[in-house]
This record gives C-alpha cells, sequence and structure tokens, in this order.
C-alpha cells in the first residue's frame, strides 16, 4: 500500500515525513517490545505500536523501517519527532487500538513482517 | 587483518535520551563505505543491542567499532555489576532489567541472544568489575 492509502485508511495523521506518500508499503511488524522487533522483523517493514519514545526511532533506524505508526492516538513527544526527521523516519498516528490497525491493514493485502 | 579504523564512544548509564547514538553513528560511517545492508542491519541490531545493556545494566562504559578489510569488530567495555550467570543470562526471556526500562519497550530478555544470533563469533566475559563483548561479523 501507499503511504497516502494508509494514512487515509487508518485516518492517520502524519507528523514526520521521511518518505514521500507514494512509498510503497508491503509489509507490517507490530510490536511494543522494541527487542523483538529487533529479534524478529525484516527491514523495510511499517512498524506499528504504542510505545512513543525516541527509542523507538532508534529501533526503526538499525532496521531500515522507514516509517512507523503510532496507535491508541499516542502523540510522541517534540524530541521524538525531531529525532524521526533527522533520521528520515515518516511517523504517523492514528487513534485505532492496534488490532484493528492491524486489522484493516491486513484486510487491504499488507502482510506480516518476519 | 590489518586494523583501518576505530570509532569509538562513551556510552553512559542510564541515559535514554542519548542511548542508539553510537550505534547510529557507526551504522551511518559504516555505510558511507559501503559495507552491503544485510550486513550492515545485522551489525547496527548487534551494536545497539549492547549499547543498551551497558545503558540499562552498568554504570557506563565504551563502545567500539574496530573496522577491517574482512570483518567488523564491536566491542563493548561497561564498569560492573557484571552477570553473575551468563548461561541464564544467554537464555531467551531471562531479564533483570528494571519495569522501567521495560516501559520504553526494552528488557524483554533478547538482547544477549539477539547479540549472539547476529554475530558470527560472539564473546563475553563478565566479573562483579564489568562485562567485555565482542561480536564479530565477517564481511
Amino acid at each position: 500500500m501507499k503511504l497516502k492509502q494508509i494514512k487515509e485508511l487508518l485516518n492517520a495523521e502524519i507528523l514526520a515525513y521521511g518518505c514521500d506518500e507514494e512509498t510503497e508499503f508491503d509489509h507490517v511488524f507490530a510490536s511494543d517490545l522494541m527487542s523483538d522487533v529487533l529479534a524478529y522483523a525484516n527491514n523495510e517493514a511499517l512498524l506499528i505500536t504504542g510505545l512513543n519514545n525516541p527509542q523507538v526511532i532508534r529501533t526503526a533506524e538499525m532496521m531500515d523501517m522507514h516509517a512507523v505508526l503510532f496507535v491508541r492516538g499516542k502523540h510522541p513527544k517534540e524530541d521524538t519527532v525531531e529525532l524521526a526527521k533527522e533520521k528520515f523516519v515518516t511517523l504517523l498516528v492514528t487513534e485505532h487500538i492496534m488490532f484493528e490497525a492491524c486489522g484493516l491493514l491486513f484486510n487491504n493485502g499488507m502482510k506480516g513482517s518476519k | 587483518m590489518d586494523l583501518l579504523k576505530r570509532l569509538s564512544y562513551h556510552v553512559l548509564s542510564n541515559n535514554f535520551i542519548k542511548a542508539g547514538k553510537g550505534s547510529s553513528d557507526i551504522k551511518s560511517n559504516l555505510k558511507s563505505i559501503g559495507i552491503d545492508s544485510d550486513i550492515l542491519r545485522k551489525i547496527a541490531i548487534v551494536c545497539y543491542e549492547a549499547e543498551m545493556n551497558i545503558v540499562i545494566h552498568s554504570l557506563g562504559g565504551n563502545l567500539h567499532c574496530d573496522i577491517y578489510e574482512e570483518k567488523i569488530v564491536i566491542l563493548t567495555e561497561d564498569i560492573g555489576p557484571g552477570i553473575p550467570d551468563i548461561e541464564l543470562a544467554m537464555t531467551e526471556g531471562f531479564s533483570t532489567a528494571p519495569d522501567s526500562v521495560r516501559e520504553l519497550g526494552f528488557g524483554a530478555g533478547m538482547g544477549l541472544p539477539n547479540m549472539k544470533r547476529y554475530s558470527d563469533i560472539f564473546e563475553i566475559n563478565s566479573s562483579i568489575k564489568g562485562t567485555n563483548i565482542k561480536m564479530t561479523i565477517l564481511l
């Protein structure tokens, strides 16, 4: 799915742009455990999480994940947004809970990253 | 076998704002010299887990990245309290991290197993004075 489709589907707000809205994402990894992201995710997936601290951006950076979606309306603090901009990581936030966000993306053809 | 370059960083205990900065810088440096992206990700993972371990578990330490023609070696040395039972600490899911660290998404007991999984050679020594880890990734 294109970033702009993800944004519309989840009624998400974009807080930082690391890529343009035409960028395609095929895979998703959803977790609140960054250690599990480091252990199990593949690169270039969309990361879905309810955590919103700077370490989420660091984890995405290490894993070459170019976009992070915060669920449950978890807006990150400014330092996290600034770090995302510096590292070219796109940040989105949606009011959906993680289960709903994953379900909507799955129904629209996105696959799990593993 | 000659060491081409060493990158070094001081890592502060309990500083979760700066945590990961050294690993980020190492990744950028290695990317700029053309390291393959799959290998680069392995190096980034072991480096970041090791850096987070210093932040979470030690009183502070150093992170080094030694660049050779045929390999990258990530070294960490930290000051106390050390790991009493390394075999137990290497078990997936075992963790002594406090709740405050778990709330940040770490301390799930995957750090050391991840470091071993993504290293070609993993060496660890620990005493009450501190822990030294050496991780070699072949190019």
